[in-house]
């Protein structure tokens, strides 16, 4: 049976199992609807021209995990960012976790998606929100009909939230292969202000598929700070959906730091449904061995007089491939639009891949747009340069690729994320250095 | 402290071993000034290039020994922690590192090299500040990226500041008075002259006199062709100056 017949199958027992609740089983139904329609993406669609899934569709995936798996903060601590006090939310195997959590309720809810969709006084946020902002593609709306779990996060207006918010997804390895899909429902109302990090880490060498998806609402003048870590082992794959609906003057940022798993594919959507509102999206790329990292950006300029700003920057090496594809669109109305996007990549191997595509559908005439992507190899007079400076070549190599994607942490507002993105790509470009640049 | 005996030198020119340098022959000694001059395309560049270790260039023929080793297959970086320096005919902009933070580095992968511990961050900045003021260079430009957006003398102020961090025992200067007023040739030959001693050595390559002006050579040496067809005492330098190359071409021919 292949994953698509064992997901529709599984969807049939999955919804016995559900409360009797006409709302949501009526956006579950049309969404396993549409996934049985369209199925997984091919290498046949645009957007999926340079990934291939099939290499991580082929697992016998458990689609849902059977035992509880106890585990301990000191066995994975060193996922967190735990030099900072942050609410946490933590998920083993997909199911909620209360004693490696802390959530919280007191003046906002920082809790579950299970409750917020289970309990009466939710109910209105839910329907207002919930799947509103998604698309209805095949992947996120797989993650629709089997949404059961999740952060739950709403921030009402006037608050600054003192502490970040840490979103950690593990898989224990319990099952010999398991398909996880969190769902994230995060709604910041007007003029508050949230940083999030989110992380999903595979703790066994065991295949993990996770198709993860995350809608955020920025109401007027609210600011978010989203921080994406994926440094996953070589037996995890992540198709990440994230969806941003911002409204009028509000600022959202959604930095994603790839260092890879096995396949990672990230579509990231923004939508500008108001004026003067400031989107940025960065990432930064270090990959080797097979990996394989896709980012996919849209940003939708929607209303007048807003701006976006997209840097990402790509390290590639060995057998690695890497895809950029940047889709920026500015309807008719918006104009005085300011977009920019750049995508710039180093390929260290001669067997390594980057394809990059810029997409730009301007249908206003006053507006500003930029797009530039370069595609080049280690400056070799830098090296020699930096060598007689008696720094040897491989530390050499890393403080070039450091600097050259030092843009993109410049931006991170939370120093610990800096140090700790520093140390990674430290590890991954196997020096002991600090680039206290 | 250098001996250069019958160096030949090659670059790959498409597949083509172009021969650049054709058994150059030339011993510094500790405490001396010397000073290379050439018309462009002579191999003033390329000798310096290979004394410091540049891959690109094959060495055909002859030996570098650098304090009686053998300095052949030794990597960039290897020469440099050995004491040899090189500033730049051109700089090279690296964004993104400041020139506080590449100094560090160096310096530190040099100790680490020499199987000493990391300098103290408090020595570190009283080095940092100590040899910024030798070459006059503000401390706010510290900050900056190295050498993106230096103007030229800035940046050749900088290779000088390098040289004075790592206090090299030979010092090759390619080509450092090109780009250079009058004002920062001045500073650049001051912070030089403050770093001679009896210990260590300079290598000045040049197309004109004026460096030599302020940093006086013990020796100066005409490169044509690939190889060294003269040498003199300072003198020489002044004689190149009024008359040009073209009689030491004729002498070479005759």
């Amino acid at each position: 049976m292949d994953l698509k017949e064992k997901l529709l199958s599984s969807f049939l027992v999955f919804e016995n199992q559900l409360e009797d609740d006409a709302y949501m089983n009526d956006v579950r139904n049309d969404a396993i609807t549409a996934f049985e329609e369209k199925g997984f993406p091919t290498k046949k669609e645009e957007a999926w021209k340079y990934t291939s899934l099939n290499s991580v569709l082929k697992e016998d995936y458990s689609i849902f995990p059977k035992q509880e798996n106890a585990i301990e903060f000191n066995d994975i601590k060193k996922y967190f960012i735990h030099d900072i006090d942050s609410y946490k939310i933590v998920f083993i195997d997909g199911k909620y976790s209360s004693h490696l959590s802390q959530t919280t309720h007191d003046g906002m809810d920082i809790c579950l998606m299970s409750a917020a969709m289970s309990k009466p006084k939710y109910r209105l946020h839910i329907e207002n929100y919930f799947n509103k902002v998604a698309t209805k593609d095949s992947l996120p709306s797989l993650n629709t009909a089997f949404s059961s779990e999740g952060a739950y996060i709403h921030i009402p207006k006037n608050k600054m939230v003192a502490k970040p918010i840490q979103i950690l997804h593990f898989s224990t390895g319990n099952e010999s292969a398991i398909m996880l899909q969190p769902r994230n429902l995060i709604v910041i109302d007007e003029n508050s202000h949230v940083q999030i990090i989110e992380r999903h880490q595979s703790l066994s060498n065991n295949a993990v598929l996770t198709n993860s998806v995350t809608e955020i609402f920025a109401n007027k003048r609210a600011i978010v700070d989203y921080y994406k870590i994926q440094n996953d082992n070589l037996n995890a794959s992540l198709i990440d959906n994230t969806f941003i609906n911002q409204k009028r003057e509000s600022v959202a940022s959604v930095h994603t730091f790839a260092f890879g798993g096995k396949l990672v594919r990230n579509n990231l959507n923004f939508y500008q449904n108001g004026e003067r509102i400031d989107s940025t999206l960065k990432g930064i790329t270090i990959i080797g061995d097979k990996q394989h990292v896709d980012h996919n950006t849209l940003v939708h300029h929607i209303e007048p007089n807003c701006e976006s700003h997209q840097d990402y920057k790509g390290i590639f090496g060995e057998n690695s491939t890497g895809v950029f594809n940047g889709k920026i669109i500015v309807n008719k109305e918006a104009q005085k639009t300011n977009a920019f996007q750049a995508n710039n990549n180093i390929l260290v191997s001669d067997k390594a891949t980057i394809n990059t595509k810029p997409q730009l559908e301007i249908f206003a005439d006053d507006v500003k747009c930029s797009h530039g992507c370069t595609i080049g190899q280690l400056d070799e007079t830098a090296m020699f340069y930096m060598r007689t400076r008696g720094i040897p070549e491989k530390e050499a190599k890393a403080l070039l690729m450091y600097a050259f994607s030092n843009n993109v942490l410049s931006s991170v507002k939370i120093p610990e994320i800096k140090q700790r993105i520093t140390k990674i790509i430290a590890n991954k470009l196997g020096v002991n250095m600090g680039f206290d640049l | 402290m250098l001996k250069i005996k019958n160096l030949h030198a090659s670059i790959d020119d498409n597949g083509v071993l172009k021969s650049i340098l054709k058994g150059i022959n030339l011993e510094i000694k500790a405490g001396e000034v010397h000073a290379i001059m050439g018309p462009n395309g002579s191999g003033k560049s390329t000798l310096a290039s290979v004394v410091a270790g540049k891959e690109e260039f094959e060495v055909t023929k002859g030996t570098v020994l650098f304090n009686d080793e053998d300095i052949e297959d030794l990597a960039a970086e290897e020469r440099a922690h050995k004491g040899i320096f090189l500033s730049f005919q051109y700089p090279v902009e690296i964004p993104g590192v400041s020139v506080t933070n590449f100094m560090k580095t160096a310096i530190n992968e040099t100790r680490k090299a020499k199987g000493l511990e990391e300098m103290p961050a408090k020595e570190m900045l009283k080095l940092i500040r100590e040899k910024s003021e030798l070459l006059e260079i503000d401390r706010k430009f510290l900050s900056r990226s190295l050498n993106e957006g230096f103007s030229g003398g800035e940046k050749k102020r900088n290779e000088i500041f390098q040289m004075a961090m790592l206090e090299p025992k030979l010092a090759i200067l390619d080509e450092t008075d090109s780009g250079l007023d009058i004002d920062a040739l001045r500073i650049v030959a001051n912070g030089v002259n403050k770093l001679k001693s009896k210990d260590n050595a300079v290598l000045v390559i040049t197309h004109y006199q004026r460096l030599l002006e302020y940093i006086v050579p013990d020796f100066v040496h005409v490169l044509l062709d690939g190889r060294i067809v003269k040498s003199g005492g300072k003198e020489l330098a002044h004689e190149l100056e009024e008359k040009g190359y073209d009689w030491i071409k004729e002498e070479v021919n005759a």
